[in-house]
């Protein structure tokens, strides 16, 4: 909870003056604003009705006073003197409160994609992606308004209240009991309303969200929809969700439709109640002026509708208290794999498993991988083949340490993964991931991923290797052609081509294809993995395929079924002895043989 | 308090509404049987506002009457109590009118609200496919959100403050002008130079904003596409790379937020303390000219109502235009033309008796019902065959996609269409359910032309599995029932069994009770492409089409699962499209397909001694894409 709160506040760093700042200006425009009424009482008792007592007047000395113009006149000029300073006040505030929480938004929008950027795969995982961008964009802005709300109104408010229920005392101690009676009614009524309000307000929050959902889903499924003819029946759904929103919302609204009412109420009473009992003063005692009960009155409306903003802004801040929590999860997240802070060297690309168990769900249970025991030797090919599902990719991503295993040790290069620090891991160990992803900007940009210093040559040399050398020659602005967002400028095979040359620019120890050559053409796979065979023959490879004429020239091939090894060999070896394998083979092959 | 991404949306469409009363007026046409709940509401506003008005306005004899010396004290009192009493009975004629209007408009504008969501949402699923293709969802949501939002805002509240304002504003001014036409003079000054500052300051905000804009949607963007590519930047140990890259535009995002905010905050401050300024103006000049303290203490206070109504006017006009604007996008979405659809070829049930088809909704039997010019019923049996007759088609009118088709299928028979990415093949499948119409050519089912077959039997008729596996929030049980409405539990398990998909939705926790969530992400692709061929085949269409329907399911589960496919398939005319040939082997034809032309056609064997395309395409000279 400490280490929230810190979080969230040390956003605030580099804008402390402003967000100071701000509140004191605010103070200032306050205090001001509050001394322009009591001039006015000044001038109207002292200058137009020229009574033998007014406000302020131990503040001027009496020649001032005897002289009526000079007296209104200086008493004017005051007033607008101190307008212009609370006009300075209210601008300066403005300023620093812009600054002040633009900068703690850029902070706090910093620290989310920092954190987002520690995540290991199983902290992404928990989260989805467009969950993770909504708390990075959204949230924060809705934070960066309260924060602004708070730093501005939230001392105004109170400020306002305080001041101008001391002046209200000021003029008349007995009248201003009033306040005692009115104030507490205001705010056990509006948190009464609150309370009624705020369940009733969060269902039609869920109603809405309810409606945007289907709406969404019908958008998304629209050919589905005309194909099955359900036009009227997505009509009746959607007519309903948004009638139950109709419903909430009035029923919501309902409960809020008092508020407004209730403040009037309590303002307009006390006036009534103020006029009454201070017109009997007036009238019979004397012992408070016209001037006095104006002011009196003026004051009491600030007091009472200073409370009634301070608990709109309660309700508003606890309404963002939503976004608050949904990234203090982010940062809540414990980020589960960290590297060792050392800088030992990966020797070569070796693998070896031992034991491994493996759970996405961290529970022995449920398990993804079962007692996995594998040893690759530097330099060897080889290939993974199994069913969607039984824990292909599962089983290289614990190399680069994209996950941690459960129990077991795996190792690279002769020692556990675990030793040696992540930067220096995933740089020797390279993947080609399944659900691969270029990135907006031109194709060097995104080729230089791999290798921030690559030459041209380089550059070249691995485009060549995963033969795409020549397809990214024959657009017109070649290695510079921009790729758009997600690469949508390339087609499927010629993405994870260009993937390829990514990951072979980083001159891996190990490198992994997870279904990377899918989309290729089987000519151009065999072309591939010939000149990788020849190129980089050092580097340890593995490749996922679903193709079986991918993975048959590996040293050796492992068969994968519901997370164990069930064999590993040579493609001969596993024609003969591997059930799977030879299943897999026939489906894909007997009648290629015709 | 509007959002970030609300203002996003608006700034992509325009700000401005181009005709506002034509606007206005068909909005108020919603409120339909809400308009006398409306006309009383707007009539409670301004009982409600004179109200008020009158209470200030008490002001004046109220003050007056405490330096009234003309009485005595105790008469005095009692006349001042008088007066207090009617304002004491304005106040409360007030609050009371003000509950009432904030119910009422909020039932009516509710209620508009419902009704222009369900009419537009009624309109969107009239809409042809083309208009889906033509508009991300994005910016289809983006109706139901921020063009709804903003005329929610309007409806509830803008209306509302505005008749209250400009109601006020009469009384006021009409009220200030009474007590004193030369004070009034400085307020003229004050509201035309308010009027000046305000517009002055919202052009260089409305700047400000859309520069800001730009930029939330640059570091959103960048936001988006680093949080979809975290694994690949974990790979390639990027990390710092991209934190140093959103570093800078993070930075561009804080100064111009920082301007922008600026401007926003500043009109608040400016509009309070210029009223202040007046305020002590108006005091001093009139001290200084007036004997009377009501009218001075009364005139103070209009200022400080004037000011504040100003404000409230000019920060509603704001709401008003963004919601007209809202609502013209609304509008030009509701004119826009419906699916046409002028077939009159109905799909009815029944049986056959000596040779004449009799109709019967008991019967799970076919035909196609035509009625001549004189009202004459024909039946023709529905048997599902395809033909394409000289076809030729373009989605835009400039470009041909296809280019004179030509193709058969006998009821019963298995066509496969072959081709890379963009050879035509999904747009052959989407004529014949007429998502897309033709120009030249024709198409015919059962020998009628599909022109003039009514489209939603026609579809009836017709089966699709996609390539995109799209299902519903709801248990697996409706998913599947989604295909037939009227299938009972066990026609859904048999279809899911038909599918294979019998054995793992079993394993789900809940069986076929179990919920789905958002496009079933809890499934994998493949189990969700197992649940829709479920959903099409307890639909049980003469014609099947499918779209690589089997593409996300690995090879061994494909061939599980095919013995599932062919009953599936057994009976019906089924069109494929796969890029696994292995999967249209065994058709009765092959049609290969190259920039919307067919360049080869034959069963497998034959396509293969042809040495063509087909044979380089099985052999893997070629990759499909």
């Amino acid at each position: 909870m400490k280490k929230r709160k810190s979080n969230i506040i040390s956003c605030i760093n580099g804008f402390k003056i402003p967000t100071i700042l701000t509140p004191v200006f605010i103070i200032c425009e306050v205090v001001l604003e509050i001394i322009i009424p009591l001039i006015m009482a000044a001038i109207v008792d002292g200058g137009l009705y020229r009574e033998e007592n007014f406000m302020l007047k131990e503040f001027f000395p009496p020649e001032l006073i005897a002289d009526r113009d000079k007296f209104i006149l200086v008493l004017g000029c005051i007033m607008i003197l101190a307008s212009l300073f609370s006009l300075a006040f209210g601008m300066l505030a403005a300023r620093t409160a812009a600054v002040a929480s633009t900068g703690f938004a850029k902070n706090l929008r910093r620290k989310i994609f920092v954190k987002c950027q520690e995540f290991s795969f199983a902290n992404t995982d928990k989260f989805s992606t467009s969950s993770l961008i909504m708390r990075a964009t959204t949230d924060v802005n809705n934070i960066q308004n309260t924060f602004q709300q708070m730093i501005r109104m939230l001392v105004r408010s109170p400020i306002m209240l305080i001041m101008a229920a001391t002046m209200a005392i000021n003029i008349n101690s007995e009248l201003s009991i009033i306040f005692i009676v009115a104030l507490p009614i205001l705010i056990l009524g509006m948190l009464l309303l609150v309370k009624i309000g705020f369940p009733r307000f969060s269902k039609q929050l869920k109603k809405y969200d309810k409606m945007n959902s289907d709406i969404q889903e019908n958008l998304i499924a629209s050919r589905v929809v005309k194909s099955f003819v359900r036009e009227d029946y997505e009509k009746k759904k959607f007519n309903d969700s948004a009638t139950d929103l109709m419903k909430a919302q009035i029923n919501a609204g309902k409960v809020f439709t008092y508020s407004n009412p209730l403040q009037l109420g309590i303002m307009w009473t006390s006036t009534i109640v103020l006029l009454l009992l201070g017109g009997k003063q007036v009238i019979f005692t004397g012992s408070m002026n016209t001037g006095e009960l104006v002011s009196l009155l003026q004051y009491t409306t600030m007091v009472v509708s200073s409370l009634a903003m301070v608990s709109m802004l309660i309700i508003m801040i606890s309404m963002s208290k939503a976004s608050l929590s949904r990234i203090n999860e982010i940062f809540d997240e414990e980020i589960d794999i960290v590297g060792k802070n050392n800088d030992m060297k990966v020797e070569n690309g070796d693998i070896d498993f031992i034991n491994v168990n493996f759970s996405y769900t961290k529970h022995e249970n449920n398990l993804a991988l079962k007692n996995i025991n594998l040893h690759i030797n530097s330099g060897e090919t080889v290939g993974i083949i199994g069913g969607t599902g039984e824990g292909k990719s599962t089983l290289v991503q614990l190399i680069p340490r994209l996950y941690d295993c459960l129990s077991g040790e795996v190792r690279v290069g002769g020692k556990n993964v675990k030793d040696y620090s992540l930067f220096e891991l995933r740089e020797s160990v390279a993947m080609v991931l399944q659900k691969n992803m270029l990135f907006s900007g031109t194709i060097e940009d995104n080729l230089k991923w791999g290798n921030q210093s690559a030459t041209q040559e380089e550059i070249e040399e691995a485009c060549k290797i995963s033969c795409s050398y020549d397809f990214v020659n024959s657009f017109p602005d070649k290695f510079k052609t921009e790729l758009g967002q997600g690469g949508v400028n390339v087609s499927g095979g010629q993405k994870q081509r260009l993937c390829i040359a990514r990951a072979l620019l980083k001159k891996p120890k190990i490198l992994i294809f997870d279904d990377s050559t899918s989309a290729v053409d089987t000519a151009t796979d065999e072309k591939i993995r010939t000149a990788l065979r020849e190129k980089i023959s050092d580097t340890t490879k593995i490749i996922i395929a679903q193709r079986v004429t991918s993975v048959m020239d590996a040293d050796k091939i492992i068969v994968l079924d519901k997370g164990c090894i069930s064999d590993i060999g040579t493609h001969d070896e596993l024609l003969n002895r591997s059930e799977i394998y030879k299943e897999v083979y026939y489906s894909q092959m007997k009648e290629a043989d015709l | 308090m509007a959002r970030q991404s609300d203002i996003a949306g608006k700034l992509k469409g325009k700000r401005r509404p181009d005709n506002p009363l034509k606007t206005m007026k068909r909005l108020f046409s919603y409120y339909g049987k809400s308009k006398a709940i409306f006309i009383i509401a707007v009539i409670i506003i301004v009982v409600y506002s004179a109200a008020t008005i009158g209470a200030s306005y008490m002001m004046k004899p109220v003050v007056n009457m405490l330096k009234d010396t003309s009485f005595v004290p105790d008469e005095r009192y009692a006349k001042y109590l008088a007066l207090l009493m009617g304002m004491a009975f304005l106040y409360f004629l007030g609050a009371l009118t003000n509950y009432i209007f904030n119910r009422l408009m909020l039932e009516c504008s509710a209620r508009v609200m419902r009704d222009i969501r369900e009419h537009m949402f009624n309109h969107m699923q009239n809409m042809p496919i083309s208009f889906f293709d033509g508009h991300t969802h994005g910016e289809l949501m983006s109706y139901y959100t921020n063009d709804i939002d903003a005329i929610r805002e309007m409806l509830h509240h803008s209306i509302t403050q505005i008749i209250i304002s400009s109601v006020s504003l009469i009384g006021i001014i009409l009220m200030m002008i009474i007590l004193s036409i030369s004070l009034f003079t400085i307020i003229v000054v004050m509201g035309l130079s308010v009027f000046f500052i305000v517009k002055l300051i919202g052009k260089k905000s409305g700047k400000n904003f859309a520069t800001q804009q730009k930029v939330v949607a640059k570091v959103n963007g960048y936001i988006e596409e680093m949080m979809e590519g975290t694994k690949v930047i974990k790979v390639f140990n990027h990390e710092e790379k991209i934190i140093e890259d959103f570093d800078k535009i993070n930075d561009d995002l804080f100064g111009v937020a920082t301007k922008a905010n600026t401007y926003a905050n500043v009109i608040g401050p400016i509009m309070n303390n210029l009223s202040h300024i007046f305020y002590a103006i108006t005091t001093t000049v009139g001290v200084l000219t007036l004997t009377q303290g009501g009218v001075l203490i009364a005139f103070l206070q209009y200022i400080r109502q004037f000011a504040d109504r100003m404000s409230q006017i000019s920060s509603q006009f704001n709401f008003i235009l963004l919601a007209l604007a809202g609502a013209e996008r609304v509008f030009a979405l509701l004119d826009m033309p419906v699916e046409n659809d002028e077939g009159d070829v109905t799909l009815v049930r029944g049986y056959e008796e000596d040779g004449k088809f009799i109709e019967s909704n008991t019967v799970d039997s076919w035909a196609w019902k035509t009625v001549d010019k004189n009202g004459e019923e024909h039946f023709t049996k529905l048997r599902g065959e395809v033909i394409f007759d000289d076809v030729t088609f373009s989605y835009d009118g400039k470009k041909t996609v296809l280019k004179n088709i030509s193709l058969f299928a006998k009821p019963g028979q298995k066509i496969a269409f072959v081709g890379s990415t963009g050879a035509g093949k999904t747009t052959i499948t989407n004529l014949i359910n007429r998502f897309y119409d033709i120009e030249k050519g024709m198409i015919t089912y059962d020998g009628i032309n599909i022109k003039r077959i009514k489209k939603s039997d026609l579809r009836r008729s017709l089966g699709m599995v996609l390539q995109d596996t799209h299902l519903f929030t709801g248990t697996v049980m409706e998913n599947i029932r989604y295909g037939n409405l009227k299938a009972t539990d066990d026609d859904c398990i048999n279809a899911a069994k038909i599918a294979n998909a019998h054995y793992f939705i079993s394993h789900l926790p809940e069986g076929y009770d179990t919920m789905l969530y958002s496009d079933g992400a809890n499934l994998s692709q493949g189990q969700r492409q197992l649940i829709s061929i479920a959903r099409a085949a307890v639909s049980d269409p003469p014609v099947l089409i499918l779209d690589e329907a089997t593409s996300s399911i690995d090879t061994r589960t494909e061939k599980h699962i095919e013995k599932g496919m062919d009953s599936l398939m057994n009976g019906r005319t089924v069109f494929v499209i796969a890029h696994r040939l292995s999967t249209v082997r065994n058709s009765n034809a092959i049609i290969v397909l190259e920039n919307g032309e067919i360049i080869e056609r034959g069963d497998h064997k034959t396509l293969l001694e042809q040495r063509g395309k087909y044979y380089n395409l099985y052999t893997g000279m070629f990759e499909l894409t």
